[in-house]
C-alpha cells in the first residue's frame, strides 16, 4: 500500500483551474520532492494531504486524495484537526508562535488534548533533538522564540511539527528564507528524518532537491508533467518541458 | 470530541452575542422608528415648535442645524484636508511629523464637552462672539478637524506611490503631482470622510450647549452672530427640561428619528458616492 | 519671469500647507491655554461667595476654618465650637436674614447706615456667634475677629466629598464624588461592553464568512454614528423605567442605567479596534496551529487571541476613554446625584454632566465657573493619559512585532 495517494485530483480557485487531474503516489518512508516554476500549483498540492486548502475561500476540490489508503476528503469521521495530526506541517517562512521555545513544541501535544506534564517535558526533549537544536537551547526553554535565529526558528518549527509524532511531514519551501549554513543543516536533518516519517517538500531549489530527495514531481501550470526517481528526472527526463526546467531554461 | 465540542460552544456563544449586538442596535432603531414615524409630516419639519414646544414642528432646529454644520465644514473641510496633505506629503518623517500627529490624535481624544468649555472660553467670552453660529460652528469645526484629517491622510496613503512618482518622472513638480494625480485619485474617500463627519458634527450637543445652542427661538437666525435651536440640543430639551415633558414626547420621538435619518441618509450618501466617484476615477 | 512666478507660487502654497498642519497643535495648546487658565486660577481663591465676611466674637480663639467646616455648622451637624478647636460654647449662628430678631429697621436706619455699628455691638456682645454678612458692613474700629476661610486648593479639591458650588455662604468644592461618579459608570460600561464586543470581533473576524461580516460590518459603523442624544433618549424612555420596575427603585436614572447606556455606545469602538488587532494576526502564525491539528476554537485562543491582546486592551483602554469624557447620554440617565457612589442602583454624576448641567448657571469669572474649569482640565488630563497609554501600547507593538 502506498502512504499518499492522489487520484485523478482537481482543484478550483473560484474560477482558476489550479491542479488539473493530478494523479500520484508516494511510498513510505521516501522524500519526494515537488518542483516547477511559480504558481505551477506544487505548494497548493502540497497543501491537499492536510487540507490546508480549506481555508481558502471559493476552493473546490475533485477526485481522490488517499492517506493510508483511506480518502482524506470524503471519509465521514475524518476531522481535519485529526487528519492535521498525522500529517505536519513545516512551511516556509520560520513562524513560531509569541510563546516559549518549550511551549511551541508543546502547543501541538496540549492542542491535542495531551497534558501530563512529563510526557510532554519528555516529548519536547526528543522532538528538540531529533530537529537537532537541543544542544543549542536545551538551556533557555523558556525564553521566548522570538531570541532564535532564522534557521533555528525554522529547526523549532520543525521540532513542534515532530512533536505530535506524525507520519507525514509536509514541508513548503522551508529553506527558502534561510542564510546557506541553516539551510545545510535544514537538509542534513531531512535526510535523517526520512527513517521515521515519509516527506514531502515543495523547492525552488533544484540542487536542494537533488540534494535530499529519493523521489521528484515536476508541475507546470497545474499539471503533473513528470514524476520519477530523483536521478532520471534530473539526468534523463522523457518530457522536453522538465528538461527545460532543470536545465534551468525557464523557472 | 470534548475538544470539538468545546469549539461548537464557543462558537455558538460568538454567534449569539454579536446577533444580540444587532439586536440591540435594531431594538433602538426600531422603537426609535415606530414610534417617531407617525409624528413626522410635513408640518413638522417646516414648522415652528408651539404651545411649550408641545406642538408644531422644529423647523428653527432643523435651519439650525443645517447652518452649524455648514459654518462648521466650511472651515474645518479646507483646513482639514490641507493639513492631512501637509502631513502625508510635505512634512518630512521626525520630530515635527511625530508631534503634529501625536497632537491629531490626542485632540481627536478630548471629550466633546471639554470642546464646549473652550469653546466657550475662547469664541463667546475672549473673542465676543457670543453665543452664536459663529462660535458653534468654529468649536464644532475643530471638533471636526481630526476625524477629517485622518481621512485625508488614509486617503492619499491609499494612493500608490507608483503615480507620484510616473507623475515626477515626466516632469510634474511635487505640487503638480499632487493636484493633478493624487488629490483627484484620493477624492472619493475624502468626499466619504467628510460626508460622516458631517454625520457627527450634526448630532454633537455637547459642544454647542454653551456656544450657540438656544432652548427655545421660534424664528430664524439673521447673521453669523445669532443663536439658533439646534436638533440633537432641542431633543435633550423637550425629553429632559421642556416645559411639559409628557405633552412633548411625540415632538421628542419625531426629533430623535430626524437625527436618525440624518445619519441613516448621510452613510448610505457616502458609501453610494464613494463607489460612484471611484468608479469615476477608474474610467478616466 | 513665469518660472520665477511658479517658483514662488509652489512655496506659497507649500507655506499654506504647513500653516494648516500646525493648526491641530495649535488647538490642543489654546485648549490647554484657555482650560488651564481659568481653572487653576481657582485655585488660591477664597471659596466665600459674594463677599461675605464670616466674624466671631473676639473673645473666641477661633481664627480660621476650612470650608467643610463651615458647611458642617450651618447644616448644625457642628453646634459646638469646641468641635472646631475653640472654647466649650454653643455655636450660635447669624446671617444678615436675622438681623429684624435683634434690631428694628429704624435702629438699622433706612439705607442701612448704622447697621455695620450695630453689627459691630452685635458680634462683640454674644461670645458663641458666627455672624454672616457682607464685609462692607464690616465697621472700621470693628471689635471682632473676621475668621480666615482656607482657600480653594489642590489637595481638598480633588479628595473632597461635598459638591455644593452654590452653597452659601462657602461654596464646597469636593470633586471625588464626580470623579468616582465617573469611573463607576465608565468601567461598568466597559464591564458589560468588552466581552460582547470581544466575541462579535471574533465572530466577525474568524467565525463568519465573508458575506455575514459584509453585512455586520456596516451596521456597526452605524452604530457608532448615532448621535449620543439619541442613544441618552433611548436611555430615558426604556432602559430607565425598565431598571426602576425590575429593582422597584424610587427612581430609576442610576449608575447601571448609564452603564448600560455608555456599553452600548461603546461597542463600535471595542468591536472595530479588536477586530482589526485580530485580523492583524499574521496568517502563517494561524496556519502553524492549525496544521498542528488544533482546531478553529483553540487557534482562536492559543495564538489569535494572545497575539493580539496587546490591540484588544488598546480597544479597552479606548473605550473607557470614550466612555469617561461621554456626556448627553450620561447626564439624561444617571440621575446626577452628587454623591459618593455606593451601588449601582443609585444615581450618580459625571464629570462631564457636571460641567455640561452647571456651566450655563455658573457666572463667568465666579467660583463656580473656574471650578467647572478646573473639572475640564482633570478630564482633559484623565483623556490624555488615556491617550498615551493606547499610543504607547500600539508603538510597543510595532517594535516587538
Amino acid at each position: 500500500m502506498f502512504k499518499i495517494e492522489s487520484k485523478n485530483v482537481h482543484l478550483y480557485y473560484n474560477d482558476f483551474h489550479a491542479l488539473k487531474g493530478i494523479s500520484m503516489t508516494v511510498k513510505s518512508n521516501t522524500v519526494t520532492a515537488l518542483i516547477g516554476p511559480s504558481g505551477c500549483g506544487k505548494s497548493t498540492f502540497l497543501r491537499l494531504f492536510n487540507r490546508m486548502n480549506d481555508l481558502i475561500d471559493g476552493v473546490k476540490i475533485e477526485g481522490e486524495v488517499l492517506l493510508d489508503g483511506k480518502d482524506i476528503y470524503n471519509t465521514k469521521g475524518l476531522r481535519t484537526d485529526e487528519l492535521r495530526k498525522k500529517v505536519g506541517m513545516v512551511f516556509q517562512k520560520p513562524n513560531p508562535f509569541p510563546k516559549s521555545i518549550f511551549e511551541n513544541v508543546a502547543y501541538g501535544l496540549r492542542v491535542n488534548g495531551i497534558s501530563h506534564k512529563n510526557f510532554i517535558e519528555e516529548r519536547v526533549e526528543t522532538s528538540l533533538k531529533q530537529a537537532a537544536l537541543w544542544e543549542e537551547v536545551k538551556d533557555k526553554l523558556k525564553k521566548s522564540a522570538f531570541e532564535l535565529s532564522g534557521g533555528q526558528q525554522q529547526r523549532l518549527c520543525i521540532a513542534r511539527a515532530l512533536a505530535i509524532e506524525p507520519s507525514v511531514v509536509l514541508m513548503d519551501e522551508p529553506a527558502s528564507a534561510l542564510d546557506p549554513i541553516s539551510t545545510a543543516k535544514i537538509e542534513e536533518l531531512i535526510y535523517e528524518l526520512k527513517n521515521k516519517y515519509t516527506i514531502m517538500i515543495v523547492t525552488h531549489n533544484m540542487q536542494q532537491a537533488g540534494r535530499v530527495s529519493d523521489m521528484t514531481a515536476f508541475f507546470y501550470l497545474g499539471e503533473l508533467i513528470e514524476y520519477d526517481h530523483t536521478q532520471t528526472i534530473f539526468t534523463n527526463p522523457k518530457d522536453p518541458k522538465t528538461q527545460s526546467y532543470v536545465t534551468g531554461r525557464f523557472g | 470530541m470534548n475538544k470539538r465540542i468545546k469549539e461548537k460552544i464557543a462558537f455558538w456563544v460568538f454567534r449569539l452575542l454579536s446577533f444580540g449586538v444587532l439586536a440591540i442596535l435594531f431594538s433602538i432603531l426600531g422603537f426609535i422608528f415606530v414610534r417617531g414615524i407617525h409624528v413626522i409630516s410635513w408640518d413638522f419639519i417646516t414648522k415652528m415648535p408651539e404651545e411649550g414646544m408641545t406642538k408644531g414642528g422644529i423647523y428653527p432646529a432643523i435651519i439650525g442645524t443645517l447652518c452649524l454644520v455648514a459654518g462648521s465644514m466650511l472651515f474645518a473641510f479646507p483646513v482639514g484636508v490641507l493639513s492631512g496633505i501637509y502631513i502625508h506629503e510635505y512634512a518630512k518623517d521626525g520630530f515635527i511629523k511625530r508631534l503634529i500627529k501625536l497632537m491629531t490624535n490626542n485632540l481627536a481624544g478630548i471629550p466633546s464637552i471639554v470642546f464646549g468649555l473652550f469653546g466657550m472660553a475662547l469664541f463667546v467670552n475672549k473673542l465676543k462672539f457670543g453665543d452664536s453660529i459663529l462660535a458653534g460652528s468654529l468649536t464644532l469645526g475643530l471638533l471636526a478637524l481630526p476625524v477629517i484629517i485622518r481621512v485625508t491622510e488614509e486617503a492619499l496613503k491609499a494612493v500608490d506611490d507608483s503615480f507620484r512618482q510616473g507623475s515626477l518622472a515626466l516632469g510634474g513638480t511635487k505640487l503638480q503631482t499632487i493636484g493633478r494625480v493624487v488629490l483627484p485619485m484620493a477624492l472619493p474617500n475624502i468626499i466619504t470622510g467628510l460626508i460622516l463627519s458631517i454625520g457627527r458634527v450634526a448630532g454633537e450637543t455637547a459642544p454647542i450647549l454653551f456656544t450657540v445652542a438656544a432652548y427655545f427661538l421660534p424664528k430664524l437666525p439673521h447673521g453669523i452672530f445669532d443663536q439658533v435651536m439646534a436638533l440633537p440640543y432641542h431633543l435633550y430639551v423637550i425629553s429632559t427640561s421642556g416645559t411639559d415633558i409628557k405633552a412633548s414626547r411625540d415632538m421628542a420621538y419625531g426629533t430623535a428619528l430626524i437625527l436618525v435619518l440624518l445619519v441613516l441618509i448621510l452613510n448610505l450618501l457616502s458609501n453610494a458616492l464613494r463607489k460612484y466617484l471611484s468608479k469615476k476615477v477608474k474610467m478616466n | 519671469m513665469s518660472k520665477f512666478f511658479r517658483r514662488f507660487f509652489e512655496k506659497l502654497i507649500e507655506g499654506i500647507l504647513m500653516l494648516s498642519g500646525t493648526v491641530t497643535s495649535l488647538t490642543v495648546l489654546l485648549i490647554v491655554v484657555f482650560l488651564f487658565s481659568e481653572g487653576i486660577s481657582l485655585f488660591n481663591t477664597s471659596p466665600v461667595e459674594n463677599k461675605n465676611a464670616i466674624t466671631v466674637n473676639h473673645h473666641n480663639p477661633v481664627g480660621h476654618l476650612s470650608p467643610a467646616q463651615v458647611k458642617d455648622i450651618f447644616d448644625q451637624k457642628i453646634t459646638n465650637w469646641k468641635d472646631v478647636g475653640g472654647k466649650n460654647d454653643s455655636i450660635i449662628l447669624f446671617t444678615i436674614n436675622d438681623i429684624s430678631n435683634y434690631y428694628s429697621e429704624e435702629e438699622i436706619g433706612s439705607n442701612f447706615e448704622f447697621l455695620p455699628e450695630k453689627l459691630d455691638k452685635l458680634v462683640d456682645s454674644i461670645p458663641g456667634l458666627l455672624a454672616v454678612f457682607n464685609e462692607k458692613y464690616v465697621s472700621k474700629n470693628f471689635h471682632g475677629t473676621v475668621v480666615k476661610i482656607d482657600k480653594n486648593n489642590l489637595p481638598d479639591f480633588i479628595s473632597g466629598t461635598q459638591w455644593f458650588p452654590t452653597a452659601e455662604p462657602v461654596v464646597q468644592l469636593g470633586v471625588l464624588p464626580l470623579i468616582m461618579g465617573t469611573f463607576w459608570v465608565s468601567i461598568f460600561a466597559i464591564l458589560f461592553a468588552l466581552p460582547v464586543g470581544l466575541a462579535t470581533a471574533i465572530y466577525m473576524a474568524e467565525v463568519a464568512n465573508e458575506k455575514v461580516r459584509n453585512i455586520i460590518k456596516p451596521i456597526i459603523e452605524l452604530l457608532a454614528g448615532i448621535p449620543s442624544v439619541v442613544y441618552g433618549f433611548f436611555g430615558l424612555i426604556v432602559i430607565v423605567p425598565e431598571i426602576q420596575k425590575i429593582f422597584n427603585l424610587p427612581v430609576g436614572e442610576t449608575a447601571l442605567a448609564g452603564s448600560i447606556v455608555l456599553g452600548i455606545m461603546a461597542l463600535p469602538t471595542i468591536i472595530t479596534v479588536s477586530e482589526d488587532a485580530i485580523r492583524n494576526t499574521p496568517r502563517a502564525m494561524k496556519e502553524a496551529s492549525l496544521a498542528l491539528g488544533a482546531n478553529r476554537w483553540q487557534t482562536i485562543h492559543r495564538v489569535i487571541l494572545p497575539y493580539s491582546m496587546s490591540g484588544i486592551s488598546a480597544a479597552a483602554i479606548l473605550g473607557i476613554g470614550r466612555a469617561i469624557g461621554e456626556t448627553m447620554a450620561v447626564l439624561m440617565v444617571t440621575g446626577n446625584a452628587a454623591v459618593m457612589p455606593h451601588s449601582l442602583l443609585q444615581p450618580v454624576r459625571t464629570i462631564p454632566a457636571t460641567i455640561a448641567a452647571e456651566l450655563g448657571e455658573a457666572s463667568q469669572g465666579g467660583v463656580h465657573y473656574k471650578a467647572l474649569f478646573a473639572l475640564g482640565c482633570i478630564l482633559f488630563v484623565i483623556t490624555m493619559l488615556i491617550n498615551m497609554w493606547v499610543e504607547y501600547i500600539s508603538n510597543k507593538r510595532k517594535f516587538t512585532r
